[in-house]
């Protein structure tokens, strides 16, 4: 029993993971709240969704064609809600993606309607069972999926020399700039690559719970923005360990404490550590001034 | 007499001004609480449980919704001012939403079912008598001691810890503060609809009070007053735009945040527009002369 919500915890964990590391990706290198995240997820569920409804092509040609639309989106927002803002004050970001978040949403409802929908049932899911544990091919494909990009994500980071640009922009990005680093570039890529991830997890969140809605962003949005608060304001690992706690924690808090009080659960928890460790459970790195 | 749909309009602009000035005095700090619509559901639900099963009289029930509010708001206020900006931010969503499930579970208020049987209690002069003792009150603080203590968080904490102003006292009295704000405006916003539920006051309700302060004007209190008159009468107008309104909105708040990042309403419109005001009052005896800054 608790191995299996150990494993359920785990591909729920895994989904959050993948939409926080690139939301902290964002966050760290430019040291802001982006608050339509959350809508890209949605919106690449959505996409995927559809795509495997009216296109008919397989599960992964749906997600590759959800990533795309979501990376293209995450350039146009950078273009049009980010770049043109005054830097410095972390507010007219956090408003301005708030109001690109409205506009995601209201999009959706009046193109996708505003019923929940899923995947077609020929998604046959296969169950193996391993003595008391049941392990599906559902499972196997999210964690793997999300564990595979995360990893991908890391190389890029550590082993090329765009994911050291990447890396300098975050730690500093004047200095950057005078090292002769293209920040502009570095950041529509931030932008791209994070939107992309968001995208991943849409879909593969959206497989897992077979209901997408217009508004399943917000909450979800917000989730992240806890996560990454937890594992320290733009740190990468911290953002993947919080995301599979905050997943672990609702599996188990549903399994073993109450189902209704799921959320209220984890965000009592994210309040609690962040009025202890301000900073985040892993954060070393304090977030300037305000 | 007015209109049922006029005297509606402006009941929603008067709750709406009290709900944007809740957001004030925590703004004021230099701080930000995304979570004010948790501080307004407990001042509704306190307020409608008072006076529907206790039978409690509307005044006294309002405030003690307000006083409940403000008991919380000093509550989480303790631990949550050791935090601030984005963090605070954080803090705040998850009380928000902490609360909103609360309300979606607690059985003795309706639990998911909601909440009715408020009498119509909130009308126009309850609304206004609020909003005006709200800006006689924040008339009143900008230029006192304390007011000027709260500036002073905004622009530079360290040099005023370092005058002698106790900097924890005075984020959580302005934090207590904006929660009572809001619970009263709960109180008046739930004897007005007469039906309240859970998720009337989650993040959605809280980023709309932000948006107020943010498109209105963040440096002084009139801001959030001519951004929620603004943002509940422009709703109206746009009923043409029908599945395109909320698109309409965000696109306005990318714009403003571009052109006018401090809000319509700065510092210095308030300062010439009473300039004007004063240069033209007739007992003023030479108006050219009276130059003010």
């Amino acid at each position: 029993m608790f191995l299996q919500q150990l494993i359920n915890g785990l591909m729920l964990g895994s989904t959050y993971s993948l939409l926080a590391i690139g939301y902290a990706l964002v966050s760290g290198v430019l040291d802001l709240v982006h608050i339509a995240h959350g809508e890209v997820f949605m919106l690449g569920a959505f996409i995927g969704l559809q795509l495997v409804l009216f296109a008919k092509v397989n599960f992964f040609v749906a997600m590759l064609g959800a990533m795309t639309a979501t990376l293209v989106l995450g350039i146009f927002i950078e273009r049009a809600a980010f770049r043109p803002l005054q830097k410095g004050d972390f507010l007219s970001p956090l408003i301005s993606t708030l109001g690109v978040a409205l506009i995601l949403q209201e999009f959706a409802r009046n193109v996708f309607g505003a019923h929940p929908v899923g995947f077609p049932a020929s998604f046959q899911i296969k169950s193996y069972q391993l003595g008391f544990l049941t392990v599906s091919t559902l499972h196997l494909i999210i964690i793997g999926l999300a564990f595979a990009m995360m990893a991908a994500l890391h190389l890029f980071l550590t082993r090329t020399t765009f994911g050291l640009a990447t890396r300098a922009t975050a730690e500093n990005a004047l200095t950057a700039r005078f090292m002769g680093i293209n920040v502009n570039v570095v950041v529509v890529a931030t932008f791209a690559i994070a939107s992309a991830m968001a995208g991943a997890a849409g879909v593969l969140l959206g497989l897992a719970y077979n209901a997408i809605t217009p508004v399943m962003g917000t909450q979800i949005g917000l989730k992240a923005l806890a996560i990454i608060v937890l594992g320290g304001f733009g740190n990468i690992t911290g953002a993947m360990a919080g995301g599979i706690i905050l997943g672990l924690l609702e599996v188990m808090s549903v399994a073993y404490v109450s189902s209704t009080y799921r959320d209220a659960f984890s965000f009592g928890i994210i309040m609690l550590i962040l009025i202890i460790r301000p900073t985040g459970l892993f954060g070393h790195r304090v977030h300037s001034e305000q | 007499m007015l209109s049922g749909f006029t005297e509606s309009l402006l009941i929603f602009i008067g709750l709406n001004i009290i709900l944007g000035l809740s957001v004030y005095p925590t703004f004021s700090t230099g701080q930000i609480s995304l979570g004010q619509a948790g501080f307004m559901a407990i001042g509704a639900y306190s307020s409608s449980i008072l006076s529907t099963r206790l039978g409690v009289p509307f005044a006294l029930a309002l405030a003690a919704g307000g006083a409940a509010a403000a008991l919380v708001g000093a509550l989480i206020g303790i631990p949550a001012v050791r935090v601030r900006g984005i963090y605070l931010l954080i803090v705040t969503i998850a009380f928000n939403e902490i609360v909103r499930v609360f309300f979606l579970n607690f059985k003795p208020t309706g639990a998911a079912t909601g909440l009715w049987g408020m009498r119509q209690s909130t009308n126009l002069a309850w609304v206004y008598g609020l909003v005006v003792l709200l800006i006689l009150f924040f008339y009143n603080v900008q230029r006192s001691r304390l007011g000027r203590a709260f500036e002073a968080i905004r622009q530079n904490e360290v040099a005023v810890g370092m005058m002698g102003v106790n900097i924890a006292r005075a984020k959580l009295m302005v934090f207590a503060l904006g929660a009572a704000i809001a619970g009263l405006g709960g109180g008046l916003f739930a004897h007005y609809t007469l039906f309240i539920e859970s998720e009337l006051f989650g993040f959605p309700m809280s980023a709309e009070m932000i948006v107020y302060v943010v498109l209105g004007g963040m440096d002084t209190f009139w801001g959030p007053i001519v951004g929620a008159i603004l943002l509940t009468i422009l709703p109206e107008w746009l009923r043409l735009l029908h599945d395109w309104r909320m698109t309409f909105f965000g696109l306005l708040m990318i714009i403003f945040m571009i052109v006018r990042p401090r809000g319509l309403v700065g510092r210095e419109t308030v300062s010439q527009l009473s300039a004007f005001v004063v240069q033209r009052l007739p007992w003023q005896r030479s108006p050219r002369s009276s130059t003010i800054s």
